[in-house]
């Protein structure tokens, strides 16, 4: 039983690497800043999720704080680049 | 995998769905972030990873940790919650920026073709050809 979960946990975590090297790819090639930024959205949530199935991989718990950390802090980094692509500054 | 061998079969098999699903529809998610054409189109692709992609994996990981340890687990309903409600406030004003950009730009392209003096190529193909300034 343990073998199944450890070939569902790789089978995770190739199908989350090739959602990276999408949206890897749409930022290298994004036509505009704007698609940019989705790609990097798109970017940091797959690497949070990478996070949470080394932490199931692994069985340990300091993961899920890292996990936590990167969905704050994409969030704002999302919104502080919208709002340069919006004004040209961040802080008015 | 060290600490999976004493895992009942009920958690295992759930676990393993919810995870293997989870990542698929994220992949599908990024598919479409990498396939489909305009910018309006491209915004609403990743939103699948980050709905049903992070509820999958973060339930996954609930099951494991409550069956793994003693009494449940419920750390990842926080990320449940910060993600689905953060990203689509992202999205509203990143999607403002891009309207807000697009609009600059048509304008300026008018104002451009305004001050070449051609306001309707059409009317400008019968009239006699001058000498343009270049």
């Amino acid at each position: 039983m343990s073998m199944m979960l450890a070939w569902s946990v790789t089978t995770a975590q190739i199908l989350l690497g090739c959602a990276m090297a999408c949206a890897a790819f749409r930022i290298l090639r994004g036509p505009r800043a704007q698609d940019r930024v989705v790609g990097f959205d798109s970017l940091y949530v797959n690497a949070m999720l990478l996070l949470l199935t080394f932490g199931i991989r692994t069985g340990s718990t300091l993961y899920f704080e890292a996990a936590l950390i990167i969905a704050l802090l994409g969030f704002v980094s999302t919104v502080v680049l919208a709002k340069f692509l919006l004004r040209g500054e961040v802080i008015e | 995998m060290s600490a999976a061998g004493e895992l009942s079969a009920l958690p295992a098999v759930l676990t393993a769905v919810f995870l293997v699903s989870g990542a698929a529809v994220t992949l599908v998610g990024a598919l479409g972030l990498l396939r489909l054409r305009t910018f309006y189109e491209r915004v609403h692709a990743p939103t699948l990873g980050t709905t049903l992609g992070t509820a999958f994996i973060a339930i996954a990981s609930m099951i494991y940790f409550s069956a793994l340890g003693t009494g449940p687990v419920l750390h990842e309903l926080l990320i449940i919650v910060l993600v689905i409600t953060t990203t689509p406030i992202g999205l509203m004003i990143l999607v403002n920026a891009a309207l807000f950009r697009d609009k600059l730009e048509n304008d300026g392209a008018l104002q451009r073709h305004a001050k070449d003096g051609i306001a309707d190529p059409l009317l400008d193909k019968g009239a006699p050809q001058e000498p343009r300034a270049e």
